[in-house]
């Protein structure tokens, strides 16, 4: 059984019509009837449980519980929750219990929600099919033989499998995007701080996001609506929209400027997709909207600069697992050196390895000025070409990727067709800017994903305008 | 760029503190050369005038008052994960040989 949209089921929920222990069931039945799907690592059934307990007393008593009163909820397992392990689909974390809870997860029980399970992703959230995850791989929910995208695949499967009325994703170069676009679903990436990274696994500091994965752009911005806003646990968090984010009255597209971007219709953009895509833009046109093609040049080096500035903050922020603290420690090291080294080779998994060897190369001396230093200063060219284009147009649109979901095992032997993938997501997150991927149909049955970019801070209007969109498609 | 050799390969992991098996050490070798092929495209792009960017909303010094804040923890939840404990100490291998 489908559910209710999130404003619905709270309503029901706070008026008493619908109990949130009950709902809290039917999201752990649904979790077990789908298991074939691998899009769970575990479930914090004990913990959700109880919360549903609590929220129905204290509505029966006459409380009024919040927005989210009684809504389950799925989180990428590379949030800090009470109630289970946080792995980060991560050999070295395994067995981790949080001491704390995100910002973000704070936030929504605030309202109500209830956390109910740990989605699964790629290990550290380091892939763009969930293959990474040094536990198993998540099935794509339309066919078992293809991945659902990733990072945060595990989410997006969730959510198209009715596990639960929404779910939390992290995007660093796509991860809450592509895997949206490969399983049919809404999927935002905000502007960069809008969200709280406070207790949420660190991966690439100066791109990564928190956001939702819902059915609609409705459920996407009341989830950010109470995630957003600063936060004194994370400098980097800018103030949220005084109007915050809840998609009220249906617009209109009449006059809204859309740029079409050049750069990612051409080479490489699967026909069929294509196709899609073009029919998306075509009904914004005939729905009264200004479209016109505009290219911004240095978008094809966007996945170079991201390469190097990724894997930098990668090595980094990974350096912190040393097998002292906390997760997997080598047993019979000789001293401390040895104990380092040994706990994170059989710790880390693969890709990990690979993005912590190629972030040592690019920070190291001799070689800084050349990679590093180079790529950020590409990245401000980057952000110039945006910066004009958005003094044109009200958004920019394209496709999310240049194709459907592939096949597992597909690009599993090579990394870096793996990161091709990402080809038009990376752009975004080195930017800054908010983006979204709604649904634009299917072909041969799976899902494509249309992507609307906005200009910072203007996460309040790209979601009107998405909403608007996905009212047209 | 020139090629990554072997031997880059194992002063990298040293410098990562990363153990690596011979086969990983050829497979990170030749994929490591792949990859920074791929990403060598930057080499020739002309960003005369620009300053790097690593920071993209603008803020610069975002300060808070330099008081402790009790947040309810209590130590032992905090030291819950740690792999050896000693006297509400992390405990680690010997350092110096």
């Amino acid at each position: 059984m489908a559910w209710d949209s999130i404003a619905t089921i709270a309503a029901k929920v706070n008026a008493g019509e619908v109990k949130a222990v009950d709902l809290v069931e039917q999201s752990l039945r649904t979790i077990a009837e789908k298991s074939s799907f691998n899009a769970i690592i575990a479930t914090t059934e004990d913990r959700a449980k109880e919360r549903a307990s609590q929220i129905d007393a204290a509505i029966a008593a006459g409380e009024s519980v919040g927005r989210l009163a009684g809504v389950p909820f799925i989180a990428k397992d590379n949030f800090l929750v009470f109630g289970g392990e946080t792995t980060a689909a991560s050999n070295i974390l395994r067995g981790f219990e949080a001491p704390y809870q995100s910002t973000a997860i704070n936030r929504l029980e605030a309202e109500g929600a209830i956390c109910v399970a740990k989605a699964n992703l790629d290990a550290f959230a380091h892939g763009s099919s969930t293959e990474n995850s040094d536990f198993f791989t998540t099935k794509n929910p339309h066919d078992e033989t293809r991945v659902p995208g990733g990072s945060s695949g595990g989410s997006a499967a969730s959510v198209v499998l009715d596990l639960a009325p929404f779910a939390l994703g992290t995007d660093t170069g796509g991860s809450i995007r592509l895997p949206a676009s490969f399983t049919g679903c809404v999927g935002y990436k905000p502007t960069y701080g809008l969200v709280s990274r406070s207790g949420v696994v660190a991966m690439a500091s100066s791109t990564d996001v928190i956001g939702p994965i819902t059915t609609s752009v409705e459920d996407a911005a009341i989830v950010l609506d109470v995630i957003s806003g600063k936060d004194e646990l994370d400098s980097t968090t800018i103030e949220k929209d005084a109007q915050g984010y809840v998609v009220d009255a249906p617009g209109s597209l009449k006059g809204k400027k859309v740029g079409v971007i050049k750069e990612y219709m051409g080479e490489g953009l699967n026909p069929a997709v294509k196709e899609n895509i073009v029919k998306a833009i075509e009904a914004m046109k005939a729905a009264g909207a200004e479209v016109s093609e505009v290219s911004l040049p240095s978008l094809p080096l966007a996945l170079a600069v991201y390469y190097i500035v990724c894997p930098a903050e990668v090595s980094s922020n990974l350096s912190r697992y040393d097998g002292q603290r906390y997760g997997y420690t080598k047993q019979d090291a000789a001293d401390l050196n040895d104990s380092y080294i040994g706990s994170r080779e059989l710790g880390f998994g693969k890709e990990a390895k690979r993005r912590i060897m190629i972030g040592t190369y690019v920070l190291s001396s001799g070689y800084y000025d050349a990679y590093y230093r180079k790529a950020q200063t590409v990245r401000t060219k980057l952000i110039n070409e945006f910066a004009a284009a958005f003094e044109q147009y009200d958004v920019l649109v394209g496709p999310t990727a240049p194709d459907i979901a592939f096949k597992i095992g597909e690009n599993a032997e090579d990394p870096l067709q793996m990161y091709l993938t990402d080809i038009m997501t990376v752009a975004v997150n080195l930017v800054g800017v908010p983006a979204i991927s709604i649904p634009a149909g299917t072909i041969q049955d799976m899902p494509v994903g249309f992507q609307i970019i906005g200009k910072q801070r203007s996460d309040r209007e790209l979601l009107a305008i998405a909403a608007q969109t996905e009212a047209i498609l | 760029m020139a090629q990554l050799s072997n031997e880059d390969i194992l002063k990298l992991a040293r410098l990562a503190r990363l153990g690596l098996t011979p086969e990983e050490v050829e497979e990170y070798k030749n994929e490591l050369n792949a990859i920074l092929g791929y990403v060598d495209s930057l080499a020739a792009v002309d960003v005369a005038g620009l300053e790097p960017t690593s920071q993209v909303t603008g803020l610069t010094n975002v300060v808070r008052s330099d008081s402790v804040k009790d947040y309810g923890y209590e130590t032992s939840d905090l030291l819950k994960n740690v792999p050896s404990v000693e006297n509400n100490l992390i405990k680690v291998k010997r350092m110096i040989g």
